[in-house]
């Protein structure tokens, strides 16, 4: 066996954080290799540093037996080393022949050959078997032809070693089944495939090998061919994981008694990028003590949906009620008013005023409850409240005075989960609530969740963790295309039966 | 016909340091840096200028002299914003207040006055309203800042440096991902922009024969507002240009008449950019990665 | 600047809770200390080398440049009131720059929004009968420069929360063309022939320091300080102490999180830039209440600009504020009193050095404290 790529005790970390600890990776020439783990496992840092842009902090890097460690991104394009990021690296407002020749522009005198630029980029699709116009500006492409373009860019570099991180995660499936034959197509012709998943049925279906990566560490290495996706799921988690095949019924008596809606979401359309719907005449309820669990892969108009119910994102048609009011045309704060609480996607990015303090995130969005008369803030009562609110839901560490950067992940969410959850809510929307989180803080947050189920709330969860939706869910409904395709019992739902609906398979 | 002539030969005499800050402009915000420093790279243009005619007494050793400082002026804003990633705005100001203090400073230093040089060879353009066409040949710098405006957008739309540019403004890390070096990119089209816009203050400078304290006089700023009215295209930002300098033209000539005031006439570059950044008539949307790092 | 798309993970500390604690809050302290601190020194230790060459350029001895340009500041009784006098407008302008960068936006129109607030207080002065009492015209002009200002800067506010259009082009913008609208009105309708001012107001004058103390003879330091102090006081009240401000700085820090928790981002725009706009607007009154007691074209040519030096030096607190404004005030009454020495326009220099050197030392020291957390 040649080996093609060999990354030994790779380490990084960017600023306060530790992305790669303990990386390593060994791929044979011509296979197609699986890096596998969960999200924030560091896969995708392993091979940026492989694509040459970013240096490791430690660490070996071989490339066909030499040692190219530390080396550019454009020393790896020109040793054939091609990488497909998982956000699209193309310029919108070039066309696809300008993103394809970006860096290595035929010239002729001074400027741009470009009839001979469009004429090989063309020749180049053609081969691959793509169909594409080259003039076309690359932001009227749609997802899976804008992945076919990634894809061009580097074999028209002559790339043998080709990384795609997370490719299906925006594709529909005969777009997956077009991308498979590409990859068998390269891997037949002698080119070497790595591709970064964290979703077990890929890799069964297209990988020689699997190596695992477990919180930026290497734990694994298999051939795919004989490995039991049971075992592939402990190596990924570290622990032995209930697969959604037989996976206990929720903890609750299966016969519900009928509770009023507590959330009723009526043919709601919202829009999305150009002339398309994100959100596709959607239409479901929660009843009280109930959670409704949102199965989908990411991209299929779970974020749209979430904004739309909480209000951060206009409805242009259909209508959303919250304990029996229609609040369709309310603000986010009459939406709170009105009991509907929110745990955001992304912690960082919304949940989190990340340079205030504990306290203050805290009472983010109820600042108005701790006002005085004279529009100052009561800082002794919030301060109380912190504390107490810090140690109901064992916030580490305990000073209420710390900025919010200062802590863990886990932590961060335990703040945002307790904002949350401080009062009696009719509508809880919890969106990836567990995402970056380690495995102590999940299991704190799914107490918390079925509590507040428990207590009465209505639970709208949304989450790319199939078993985190089946370990939670009360009902389970699957997202595809911004549509909902599917709305099933829990003690009907499976892996195996929303696997396919989740894929945009008919059943 | 001789007042439209004259017309004609005013406006491009108006409308040439806002071509070349304008042109320079569009390059570095394209490539994705915040052009506010156009009024000091032509301060500093027009200083050197004037600084290596008086030396030399040619006037062509003032030109590469002014080049030469707007380029340095730029290498200094490429340097923070790029390296050292400072805020490009206000970077920006920065070297506006710096190209003000640092002229000033050797001004009184040189000549030891606070208003302006001495007179020193410069180009001179006919001032007598038949001479657009001997004004043309007297001054060289008026056919070469007519002539710029095409040859960035062909250095822009044509060239492999262009294309980089327009990809490290928009989307800068794709343009890493080719191996394409973003830094080098925007070093490059700060310090082309510096050049420029300096040409521009070369031109005023050269054109008067001397150095005057703020001699710019906001002429940067009315380049910007061509930039964003033009909405980041050359060929568009020029003709902004030659409309801002017709209208001024048009205030002066009918100045004895009372017509409009001035202040009003003055206003319209900026009334009219934030016009098309509200985008009654088609809004006008900036790089994407303008600002970013 | 780490990469949003990287998959990250954050390190969990090993030791125990209560002795990790006692680190971590020792830490973020000391961290926010070195980045609020840190950038200003190297601003001033960068602006002394610069000068010192701007000196040495011209044969003199740095040491004695700088001497004389303390002795002729804070060591006399006038060069002191002078520095108060310039650093009354400088506080206006810098208070209005910081409570923008509070809110995440970026006011480059304090120089137009100065002189609307200059002529407003002109023009209730002149509109308010002869001989009317101090505490009452007093607050009314002050009013009257406030509201002018905030109009000014309300304009970009809703620009930006409404169009989208950004702030930073609009400000500008809008200076010239509120200079241009306020030079036509003064030139066709309120000035005193062959003069760019106004006539001299009926009402509002405030007094001068040096009736309260003699020594302060012959300066323009007048009572607007006090007011102007105030200003700051309330300022910093509102940032850090009530509902506003809370919601103000959300906005500032993280735009998304603040309109998750249900505050509304463009009103609060709106609202900061209207803030700072008066803020700006109340700079006018040092001039036209405060000194010549009438409005002039140009009165403060430059202190809108010179505001954002002094926001970024005192890092957008209220009383950093005040020590830039001194600063500043200090190198330009300074550069006066080393005219004989040195030509006087160096300072003119150093204000841009200044702002070059903190502009890039900000982001230097932040990734330096990211990296000595990394090692730790």
């Amino acid at each position: 066996m040649t080996v093609a790529v060999r990354m030994t005790g790779i380490a990084k970390r960017f600023g306060d954080c530790v992305a790669v600890r303990d990386g390593s990776l060994e791929v044979a020439a011509g296979e197609i290799h699986a890096l596998v783990g969960e999200n924030g496992a560091g896969k995708s840092t392993m091979m940026r540093i492989l694509a040459g842009i970013y240096p490791p902090d430690a660490g070996t890097v071989e490339v066909a037996g030499g040692d190219v460690t530390g080396w550019s991104a454009a020393q790896a394009i020109s040793a054939s080393v091609g990488m497909v990021h998982q956000h699209f690296m193309l310029v919108p407002t070039l066309t696809i022949a300008e993103n394809v020749i970006l860096g290595r522009e035929p010239t002729r005198g001074l400027a741009i050959d470009m009839a001979r630029a469009e004429r090989e980029v063309a020749a180049a699709a053609e081969r691959s078997g793509f169909r594409m116009n080259v003039r076309q500006l690359v932001r009227e492409l749609s997802v899976g032809e804008q992945q076919r373009v990634e894809i061009l860019k580097t074999l028209v570099r002559g790339a043998r070693i080709l990384i795609l991180d997370e490719p299906t995660a925006v594709l529909s499936p005969p777009e997956v089944e077009e991308l498979w034959r590409v990859l068998r197509a390269l891997r037949d012709d002698g080119g070497t495939i790595i591709l970064i998943t964290h979703k077990l049925d890929e890799v069964t279906e297209i990988s020689d090998t699997i190596t695992v990566i477990r919180a930026g560490r290497t734990v694994a290495r298999f051939p795919t061919a004989g490995t039991s996706p049971a075992s592939i799921a402990r190596a990924m988690v570290g622990r032995d994981v209930v697969l959604a095949g037989d996976a206990p019924l929720a903890s609750r008596k299966a016969t519900v008694p009928a509770f009023a809606p507590v959330l009723d979401v009526r043919h709601l359309v919202v829009a999305g990028e150009r002339l398309s719907r994100a959100v596709d005449d959607v239409s479901f309820t929660i009843q009280a003590h109930e959670i409704l669990g949102i199965a989908g892969v990411e991209g299929n108009g779970q974020s749209a949906l979430i904004e739309a119910i909480v209000g951060l994102r206009r409805a242009p048609s259909g209508e959303i009620h919250i304990a029996g009011t229609n609040v369709t045309e309310l603000s986010v704060s009459e939406r709170d008013a009105r009991g509907l609480a929110h745990i955001p996607e992304d912690r960082h990015l919304r949940g989190l005023v990340l340079d205030y303090s504990i306290a203050d995130n805290l009472i983010l969005g109820k600042q108005r409850a701790y006002q005085n008369r004279g529009g100052a803030l009561d800082r002794g009562r919030i301060l109380d409240d912190a504390r107490a609110a810090i140690a109901v839901a064992d916030i580490r560490p305990s000073d209420p005075m710390l900025p919010a950067r200062a802590l863990s992940g886990g932590n961060q969410q335990k703040i945002v989960i307790a904002r949350a959850l401080a009062r009696q809510n009719f509508v809880l929307v919890a969106a990836q609530p567990t995402r970056g989180v380690d495995v102590g803080a999940i299991e704190l947050i799914h107490a918390r969740l079925r509590a507040a189920r428990d207590a009465g709330t209505g639970i709208l969860l949304v989450s790319a963790e199939l078993s985190e939706i089946l370990a939670l869910s009360d009902r389970v409904a699957v997202m595809y295309g911004g549509r909902i395709v599917a709305i099933v019992p829990r003690s009907e739902a499976s892996e195996e039966m929303l696997g396919p609906l989740m894929t945009g398979a008919r059943t | 016909m001789n007042t439209a002539l004259a017309f004609l030969a005013q406006t491009l005499r108006i409308a040439v340091p806002y071509l070349f800050a304008a042109a320079g402009g569009v390059l570095a915000e394209r490539a994705g840096i915040i052009s506010l420093t156009l009024e000091g790279f032509m301060l500093g243009g027009a200083f050197s200028a004037m600084l290596g005619s008086y030396y030399s007494g040619d006037p062509w050793i003032g030109v590469l002299c002014g080049i030469v400082g707007g380029l340095a002026f730029g290498m200094v804003h490429a340097v923070s914003t790029i390296r050292f990633k400072a805020d490009q705005v206000v970077s920006g100001i920065a070297i506006n207040l710096l190209a003000i203090g640092l002229t000033r400073y050797f001004l009184k230093l040189v000549f030891g006055s606070s208003s302006n040089s001495p007179r020193v060879a410069g180009f001179s353009a006919g001032t007598s309203s038949t001479a657009l066409v001997t004004g043309l040949l007297h001054n060289p710098l008026i056919p070469i800042g007519l002539l710029i405006v095409p040859a960035v957008a062909w250095l822009l739309y044509r060239t492999p440096f262009g294309l980089r540019v327009r990809a490290v403004g928009e989307h800068p890390e794709a343009a890493n991902t080719l191996g394409v070096s973003v830094k080098r990119v925007r070093y490059a089209a700060v310090a082309l922009s510096g050049a420029l816009a300096a040409l521009g203050g070369a031109y005023l400078s050269l054109d008067q024969h001397q150095f005057t304290d703020g001699m710019s006089a906001g002429r940067g700023f009315i380049a910007l507002a061509a930039i964003i009215f033009g909405r980041w295209d050359p060929v568009r930002a020029g003709i902004a240009c030659l409309f801002f300098a017709a209208a001024e033209t048009l205030q002066i000539q009918l100045q004895g008449m009372q017509a409009i005031p001035s202040q009003f006439v003055q206003m319209i570059p900026y009334v009219l950019t934030i016009i098309a950044l509200v985008g009654v008539v088609g809004r006008a949307v900036p790089p994407a990665a303008l600002g970013r790092e | 600047m780490s990469d949003p798309n990287a998959e990250l993970m954050r390190e969990e500390n090993p030791s125990t809770v209560s002795e990790s604690m006692v680190i971590i809050r020792s830490r973020a302290l000391r961290d926010r200390v070195v980045e609020a601190v840190l950038p200003p020194l190297v601003a001033l230790l960068v602006s002394i080398v610069v000068g010192d060459l701007l000196i040495l350029a011209v044969g003199q001895s740095p040491g004695a440049v700088y001497r004389l340009m303390l002795e002729g500041t804070w060591g006399n009784a006038y060069g002191f009131a002078q520095v108060l006098y310039k650093s009354t407008t400088l506080i206006c302008t810098g208070l209005a720059v910081a409570v923008g960068l509070r809110a995440g936006l970026f006011n480059i129109g304090a120089e137009g929004q100065l002189a609307a607030g200059g002529l407003a207080a002109a023009l209730v002065g002149l509109a308010l009968p002869a001989g009317t009492s101090a505490l009452i015209a007093v607050p009314l002009c002050t009013v009257g420069a406030l509201v002018a200002g905030g109009a000014v800067g309300f304009v970009p506010g809703a620009l930006r929360a409404k169009w989208g259009a950004h702030e930073v082009i609009t400000t500008i913008m809008l200076n010239f063309i509120v200079l241009a609208l306020l030079s036509w009105l003064i030139s066709t309708r309120l000035r005193v022939p062959e003069t760019l001012h106004t006539q001299v107001i009926r009402a509002g004058a405030l007094p001068r320091l040096s009736a309260a103390w003699s020594g302060f003879h012959g300066s323009a330091a007048n009572g607007s300080i006090a007011i102007v102090l105030c200003a700051a006081v309330i300022l910093g009240w509102y940032l850090f102490r009530t509902r506003g401000g809370f919601e103000l700085r959300a906005v500032g820090l993280q735009p998304e999180a603040a309109e998750n928790a249900g505050i509304s981002v463009g009103r609060t725009w709106i609202r900061a830039l209207t803030i700072s706009g008066a803020l700006a607007g109340l700079g006018g009154i040092n001039f036209v209440l405060g000194y010549e007691h009438y409005y002039e074209e140009g009165f403060a040519t430059g202190a809108g600009f010179l505001g954002i030096a002094v926001a970024l030096v005192g890092r957008s607190n209220p009383l950093g504020v005040v020590l830039a404004a001194l600063f500043f005030a200090t190198l330009s009454q300074g550069g006066l009193a080393i005219n004989a020495l040195v030509p006087k326009q160096m300072v003119d220099a150093l204000q841009g050095v200044v702002i070059l050197a903190m502009a890039a030392s900000v982001p230097e020291v932040r990734r330096l404290l990211a990296r000595s957390r990394g090692k730790r």
